[in-house]
């Protein structure tokens, strides 16, 4: 790894260059077809809101994610880019005291928002009770899901507490209780493809204080 | 993603009024469709107006005992409430059958009525489609269409409505209260909200331009042993191959409408009628005149099935309380 730094033209400054290039062939053209609807700068806005209880002020494209906010813009790159549609969970972050996929959100809509993202649930000095659980309990292999599985435990613990009925409910009049079928149904939107979700359940169990 | 202009409305004329000043805007809520459509150029709105400032997230009482629930109400919220659970169980089993308890979050209840089919066609851009590029042809007729519609579909496009939520308002007569652009209010019977589309299935709803969705308002409570059954591919977080919302009374008459099957849910009268003499004869009304693929007819045989597990839960239920 250390030689390929010393090297005068990356891998990643060919790719960038050959775009380039490719793009400089083919402007005239997109150019002229876009200039009917669209301006040739794409609008950009200001926007504010609080992440792990810092107050961030940006500048963005419209088009700009709140994932894509918080890991280009804020330089938090915990939390994770997955699919990037909604259906893996990688992306998971904690809105207003809600989990939501940060993919499918565009950051402008959260002006005056207060974000949380796995840097703010604890630090490696001082670890939120389910970032431990997870290290104890091994919920984990590669890693690359689980700033999203431990945002989404937390809220989900939560969200039991706070009476969210689920699914699996047999009565759904009634407070759900943290047991291990509703820990697992209510973590079903955090895919991990090392298949660590037992791990998990025993780490959500330990915090909950509940069996897996 | 195309660029395009973004800003928050103050009231619901105004941002249907903003939605109508500008060709090319749309109505922006939770995001969780749109946005998503938007990253596949599906959808490539020049503005967007963003409705979150509408005061519209209430759930209310209503003069004639129902209950109206505003447009930017949550998935999460709605499901939660106290009042739908207790008077409405089968909208709040319905909601919770759908999606991640992420998107519950973020998804609201008019976003939820108007999100696009999941037909994998209408998804790939590479592919005609009557529904994203209207006279480009249907991609699904002659393909892979095990998840698409028996029932309502035209020879233009076989997609579903796709949503959970909707079969359950289906089944308890709901209404969809909208403003437009003028101002002006209007109720529409969710019987009457999404189309049966024949050769123009890239219009879904009953909605004008500029229309904006206010609430759905609920009529006063129906009783009855209320249930919802999905079924799919998997217990969690995966569309309805075949969905059945229902309300049983003591007597065994009752209603019931299936999602997963046809371009909205699907309710038939003399269905309803029919569910005294058991599943078999319900269905059988239910589906007369469908129209399977080869891929797809197993969901007749699905629609019975979950109807008699529907129907024997009920009678479950009763004996147990």
């Amino acid at each position: 790894m250390e030689s390929s730094r010393t090297l005068p033209v990356s891998r990643r400054g060919v790719l960038a260059g050959g775009t380039a290039a490719a793009a400089a062939t083919t402007l005239p053209k997109v150019a002229e077809a876009q200039a009917v609807r669209r301006s040739a700068t794409p609008p950009a806005m200001p926007v504010s809101f609080e992440v792990n209880g810092k107050r961030l002020r940006m500048n963005l494209d419209t088009r700009t994610t709140l994932l894509d906010a918080l890991r280009e813009h804020a330089k938090l790159n915990g939390t994770k880019k997955g699919c990037d549609h909604g259906q893996c969970g990688a992306c998971t972050v904690i809105v207003n005291g809600a989990r939501i996929n940060s993919c499918l959100s565009l950051a402008v809509q959260h002006e005056g928002d207060k974000v949380v993202t796995i840097e703010g649930l604890g630090s490696p000095d001082n670890l939120h009770p389910m970032q431990a659980a997870f290290v104890k309990h091994d919920g984990y292999q590669c890693g690359y899901c689980t700033p999203g599985q431990i945002c989404s435990a937390v809220a989900v613990l939560d969200e039991i507490k706070a009476g969210i009925p689920s699914h699996v409910q047999a009565d759904i009049t009634a407070r759900p209780q943290a047991s291990g079928s509703e820990m697992r149904e209510r973590m079903s939107g955090n895919i991990c493809r090392c298949g660590a979700y037992s791990n998990i359940a025993e780490a959500m169990a330990e915090v909950a204080g509940a069996k897996a | 993603m195309k660029p395009f202009t973004y800003e928050r409305a103050k009231t619901p004329a105004d941002a249907a009024a903003a939605v109508m000043r500008k060709p090319g805007a749309k109505f922006l809520a939770g995001g969780t469709n749109l946005l998503d459509l938007m990253k596949l150029e599906i959808e490539t709105p020049t503005h967007l107006v963003d409705v979150q400032d509408l005061k519209l997230d209430r759930i209310e009482a209503t003069a004639d005992g129902g209950l109206r629930i505003g447009a930017l109400v949550t998935n999460t919220q709605a499901a939660a409430d106290e009042r739908v659970r207790r008077d409405y169980g089968v909208l709040t089993r319905a909601i919770v059958a759908g999606a991640s308890g992420q998107l519950r979050n973020k998804a609201t209840t008019a976003g939820n009525l108007l999100q696009r089919t999941r037909c994998t066609y209408f998804y790939d851009t590479n592919m005609p489609c009557n529904k994203r590029k209207p006279g480009s042809g249907c991609s699904a007729l002659g393909g892979v269409s095990r998840q698409l519609g028996i029932i309502g579909t035209s020879d233009s496009c076989i997609a579903t409505y796709p949503g959970d939520m909707a079969v359950a308002m289906r089944v308890l007569d709901a209404t969809v209260e909208t403003v437009n652009p003028q101002g002006q209010a209007r109720a529409i019977p969710i019987a009457d909200f999404h189309r049966l589309w024949g050769d123009t299935p890239h219009i879904e709803t009953a909605l004008q331009p500029g229309e904006l969705i206010t609430a759905v308002t609920l009529p006063k409570p129906l009783g009855g042993t209320q249930i919802y059954r999905k079924v799919r591919d998997r217990a969690s977080y995966a569309f309805a191959l075949v969905s059945v919302a229902a309300v049983i009374q003591p007597d065994g008459t009752g209603r019931f409408s299936v999602g997963g099957i046809a371009p909205r849910p699907w309710r038939v009268d003399a269905a309803d009628q029919a569910l005294q003499q058991g599943s078999a004869a319900a269905s059988a009304a239910l589906l007369a005149g469908a129209r399977p693929t080869e891929d797809n007819k197993f969901k007749t045989t699905l629609v019975e099935r979950t109807l008699a597990g529907v129907l024997a839960d009920s009678r479950g239920m009763r004996n147990a309380a």
